[in-house]
């Protein structure tokens, strides 16, 4: 092996890099708050078999689900392009991500209702709570507490995806790295600079994720 | 006070009530006591519009609880009710439990709030446990902390779904007890019970609940020292 490694190049270019990683971060993050603000009442009207939103809710989480994350983004891209909308990259990768994290926390927001005692919602009721009073102090806090660690899988998940963006030329951290190496041919040094720095994103996520969960619930379920 | 009228409820084809009438007159205790599946627990649930009923009537302070104009949510306050699985709110403290509902169905000052809380708490003797986890705490604990919950709400009836049958024996008394004290102060109340002696300590009316109808009502010398009916006798001996 006679490979020469040429590191300095990649010092150099670490200002675009940590902005690629920036951009990374921001449509993961994004993209997640999205989703739990869709899936939330999706789950919610599949839970409740609710005429018109639940066979929707069904549709997109046997989409989200049961297709490759590359066709995704092509289609939110190339697909939608083709009919004449067209979206940034960092838009269609934004409404890809949305998309899966939709369809895959409205069953996980689902299973984490269930598992909350049909007694609970009495006692919120007897209270004279309305639905939406039951809902906003009772349900949800609990439901979030229970779902809080599939869903930070989800987040990472989210990020590791986003390097999909290289595809439809985003600059987000894996399009950014692609840039890069192209201008200077250190491929293996880019790429091994750049899954340091994913790694170092997930495990920084994870861990103020559960500071924010120690902060957040301090009762046990 | 609340009136039961003919009360028919069913659920698909299994009737529960089949014909309820019964009279609580405010500062009245009525226990309910019967076999599992006759229908006892469902009048309670009934009565504060948690079930639908397909006959028949129920007035609270002549209020009409199952008809279409009646605003359910503001009915229930009213109503207090104490479920058999204490069903505290794991996520919020016990004087965060407490106070939430007069908070913000009642939309009481958070201070207010609190203060009523903390008062129905110390009641029921929980005055040193308000920073607590209702999940650190025993059934018997979690249970007194559902009725000060109930009653920080300052209903005027009070209903009691067997809450002493899911606690470990050695917690019953303590909750008992909470009881005993609620009806010295004078609140109404009707409890679904299984607690034989209880119901002939405390009560002013005990009702007998056989199949979905009552087969036998009256004060409590009457119906639990001197059961006329025959089912009456046969589940008496089997419960004393």
């Amino acid at each position: 092996m006679d490979y020469e490694f040429h590191w300095s190049i990649v010092w150099r270019h670490m200002p675009e890099m940590l902005q690629g990683a920036f951009v990374t971060l921001h449509v993961s993050v994004l993209s997640m708050l999205i989703g739990i603000l869709i899936a939330t009442p999706l789950a919610i009207a599949k839970l409740n078999h609710n005429k018109f939103f639940s066979p929707i809710a069904t549709v997109w989480v046997e989409i989200a689900r049961n297709t490759p994350g590359l066709f995704q983004i092509y289609m939110a891209y190339f697909g939608l392009g083709a009919l004449g909308i067209h979206l940034s990259p960092y838009v269609a990768v934004l409404c890809a991500l949305a998309f899966v994290n939709t369809g895959y926390l409205t069953e996980t927001f689902r299973g984490g209702f269930q598992s909350i005692p049909k007694t609970q919602y009495s006692a919120a009721k007897s209270l004279g709570m309305s639905r939406f009073q039951s809902y906003r102090h009772i349900i949800l806090p609990q439901m979030f507490r229970r779902i809080y660690h599939p869903m930070t899988n989800q987040f990472i998940w989210a990020i590791l995806m986003s390097s999909l963006g290289i595809l439809v030329g985003m600059n987000e951290l894996s399009g950014e790295t692609q840039r890069l190496q192209s201008l200077s041919f250190r491929t293996l040094e880019f790429f091994i600079v750049a899954a340091v720095m994913y790694f170092i994103i997930t495990k920084l996520v994870l861990l103020s994720t559960a500071l924010i969960a120690r902060k957040l619930f301090k009762g046990e379920i | 006070m609340i009136q039961i009228k003919n009360v028919h409820k069913s659920f698909d084809d299994l009737a529960v009530l089949k014909g309820i009438n019964l009279t609580v007159n405010k500062g009245e205790a009525l226990s309910i006591i019967g076999g599992s599946g006759s229908g006892k627990s469902t009048l309670l649930y009934c009565i504060n519009a948690i079930e639908s009923i397909q006959q028949g009537q129920i007035l609270v302070d002549d209020i009409d609880v199952h008809a279409s104009h009646t605003n359910q949510d503001k009915l229930r306050q009213k109503l207090g009710m104490v479920f058999q699985q204490w069903n505290a709110f794991p996520h919020l403290t016990v004087l965060e439990n407490a106070a939430l509902a007069p908070r913000i169905v009642k939309k009481m000052r958070k201070e207010e709030a609190i203060e009523i809380a903390k008062k129905e708490l110390i009641h029921v003797g929980l005055g040193d446990k308000l920073d607590m986890y209702p999940t650190k705490m025993s059934g018997g604990q979690q249970q007194r902390l559902a009725i000060a919950r109930a009653l920080a709400m300052r209903p005027d009836y009070m209903l009691f779904d067997e809450i002493t049958s899911a606690l470990d024996p050695e917690l019953v008394g303590e909750v008992l007890d909470t009881l005993r004290m609620l009806r010295d102060d004078g609140i109404t109340m009707i409890c679904v019970t299984h607690e034989i002696a209880f119901a002939r300590e405390v009560s002013d009316t005990v009702a007998y609940f056989h199949q979905g109808v009552i087969e036998e009502i009256g004060p409590p010398e009457q119906v639990i020292s001197n059961p006329q009916k025959q089912t009456t006798q046969h589940f008496l001996r089997k419960v004393l």
